[in-house]
């Protein structure tokens, strides 16, 4: 990635005063890649033209897991004349994770206008958009603009003239980071508790209410106008080849000018912390990064270098891209506090489900305190990476896992500060 | 207060039924109706969600364990909801939960004895930029606090001055003007 960073103008989220309002949305081109595609339905935005533009522009989904967007669309059967649904996803509740509440603010038609395509291209009538509970402000600012869309014929009824029906409804939760996992948030929304299905049948066999159903996050829905607008080929050119597109990174801990912002997929971690954030705050130097929300792998800075946000790039470094929500740790950080409060979160947040989560993270909690208390054996060090190796992928939902790699990769990667808080046993040398 | 929903209650309990296929499915959207209604979903607000969906009251009951945000039981007028999970907690979080606990005078999951205030510390809110920060009774976020900030937001609480919402301006909007 060169240094056109600099002249990249954000299309997400614009700086255009007042764009959450429905007026100047469309005054700036809102709502053409819709009338566009609703005009050419019958040849050249046929619904599978538009599931097929998305799979080859790259789009790779923004909640964490990067599956490729029009892929997942595909999967969707064909129609049968019963209920279809979309769940658009913005629990947003990853520790670190603070960019689709941009989207309610500031550009919340851009969302609608996606999720519409969406709805329209696999044969959906109903759109719920599950939020997150404690986003009661950005609830209420999206659904103000879910009015203002009903009210100009984008939602309801034979929607601008095709004969199609779509609506869309907001779902509020209520405080559970298990509800972001796809499954759970279906549950959730059928009004139970939030615990996690057994896959397969997978959503789009059977999803909501036993219907297909397709989950996409806020962000990734708010890439579809634009590649309707500008087509697969310009979108799979902005940023990392195989992982393309606008991204929002969520810059937070210590740096000087934290907050969203929007650039390229690809961008060097140095130049996110150094010069978009403002480098380091009160001088410091950076320890250590969690690049994509706490259940992405810490990174040393040493491990920083020639590192760019993208799957690959991270993948190759031992880390993962997740929600692209970058936490900065400086040199003064106390690694043992930090990974206790993240196996605490994780602890809080298991569903209770399975058994390796439910009591695996009470342990991995349980011992950290021990150790962050000055009480730690070295033994307890591998008592807790062979904890982690019990709770991977023996779970129903891949929360034990979020679990149990900032753990096994926080003690193997600053080990020695870990050992040192330890007390000197015989079992140190063992 | 009689715990019973009255007529425009049960006239908003149908229109949030008509947006589901199931009745099931209105209990959320309803328990937080009822939680603003009456400030809490205790038992027996429990048992009038339940007969107004008609479902069994152990799965209202069992949806209202599950999930943070419903009160099983009466909390302080202003609940004061500190998060000190990740960002927050390595940028001070659990300084600004201490100097509020000495402030009030109580601990994490209490209520002052007057009823003005409760206290929680919760797992991250998304406000992670803005760190440190707190929720005020499930609804404003006050970003980037600081001691004096604290100090004014619990004046003006005692006052019954909700805070406004605060939008922060996208730093890339400013670099942008500047």
């Amino acid at each position: 990635m060169s240094t056109d960073w600099k002249s990249y103008k954000p299309i997400l989220l614009p700086n255009i005063k007042n764009l959450h309002q429905i007026e100047v949305y469309e005054k700036n081109g809102g709502y053409e890649s819709l009338k566009e595609v609703i005009e050419n339905k019958d040849d050249k935005w046929a619904k599978d033209k538009v599931t097929n533009e998305v799979k080859s522009a790259g789009l790779r989904g923004r909640g964490g897991a990067g599956f490729n967007t029009g892929l997942k669309w595909s999967f969707m059967p064909k129609p049968d004349g019963g209920p279809r649904y979309i769940a658009a996803n913005g629990d947003e509740s990853e520790p670190g994770t603070f960019k689709d509440r941009q989207i309610f603010e500031y550009n919340p038609h851009l969302f609608i206008e996606g999720a519409i395509i969406a709805a329209y291209a696999m044969t959906v009538s109903a759109v719920y958009v599950y939020i997150r509970g404690e986003y009661r402000s950005w609830i209420q600012k999206l659904q103000k603009a879910i009015d203002e869309a009903y009210k100009k014929g984008y939602l309801g009824k034979n929607i601008l003239g095709s004969g199609i029906d779509i609506d869309m409804y907001l779902h509020s939760g209520a405080g559970a980071y298990i509800c972001g996992e796809e499954s759970s948030l279906m549950e959730s929304l059928e009004g139970k508790r939030g615990y996690p299905r057994i896959k397969p049948p997978f959503p789009a066999q059977k999803g909501i209410w036993g219907r297909p159903t397709t989950i996409n996050n806020i962000e990734t829905l708010s890439n579809v106008p634009y590649i309707i607008k500008n087509g697969a080929d310009w979108y799979s050119s902005i940023g990392a080849e195989k992982h393309p597109g606008p991204v929002l990174y969520g810059i937070s801990g210590h740096v000087n000018r934290p907050g969203v912002y929007e650039y390229p997929t690809g961008m060097p971690v140095m130049t996110l912390i150094n010069e978009v954030a403002g480098g380091v705050s009160n001088g410091k130097k950076v320890k250590a990064i969690v690049p994509g929300g706490s259940s992405t792998p810490i990174l040393r800075a040493d491990q920083l270098e020639g590192l760019t946000m993208d799957a690959e790039s991270l993948r190759e470094a031992g880390s993962m891209m997740g929600t692209a929500g970058l936490c900065v740790l400086d040199e003064d950080t106390d690694i043992i506090d930090f990974l206790w409060r993240i196996t605490h979160f994780y602890h809080h947040e298991s569903c209770g489900q399975c058994t390796p989560c439910r009591e695996g993270t009470g342990w991995l909690e349980k011992l950290l305190l021990k150790i962050k208390n000055g009480d730690g054996e070295v033994r307890d060090l591998d008592i807790l990476l062979d904890l982690c190796t019990q709770m991977e992928g023996r779970t129903i939902c891949a929360l034990a896992d979020a679990a149990a790699w900032p753990v096994r990769y926080t003690i193997t990667r600053f080990r020695d500060e870990f050992e040192a808080r330890c007390k000197k046993t015989i079992y140190a040398t063992a | 207060m009689d715990i019973a929903f009255d007529k425009t209650d049960l006239e908003e309990i149908e229109k949030i039924k008509a947006k589901y296929p199931t009745n099931q499915s209105a209990v959320m959207p309803v328990l937080w109706y009822a939680q603003e209604k009456f400030g809490h979903v205790d038992e027996d607000v429990q048992q009038i969600v339940a007969e107004a969906l008609e479902l069994p009251e152990a799965h209202v009951y069992g949806v209202v364990s599950f999930y943070t945000q419903y009160y099983n039981k009466k909390m302080g007028k202003y609940v004061l909801d500190v998060c000190t999970c990740f960002s927050c907690q390595i940028t001070g979080g659990y300084d600004i939960l201490e100097y509020l606990e000495d402030k009030l005078g109580i601990k994490a999951g209490e209520t002052t004895e007057d009823g003005m205030f409760s206290i929680q510390s919760v797992e991250c809110l998304g406000a992670c930029g803005y760190a440190p920060m707190l929720q005020v009774s499930n609804d404003i976020y006050v970003n980037h606090l600081t001691k004096e900030k604290v100090d004014k937001l619990i004046d003006s609480l005692r006052e019954d001055k909700m805070p406004e919402f605060e939008s922060i301006p996208l730093p890339q909007h400013q670099n942008e003007e500047n």
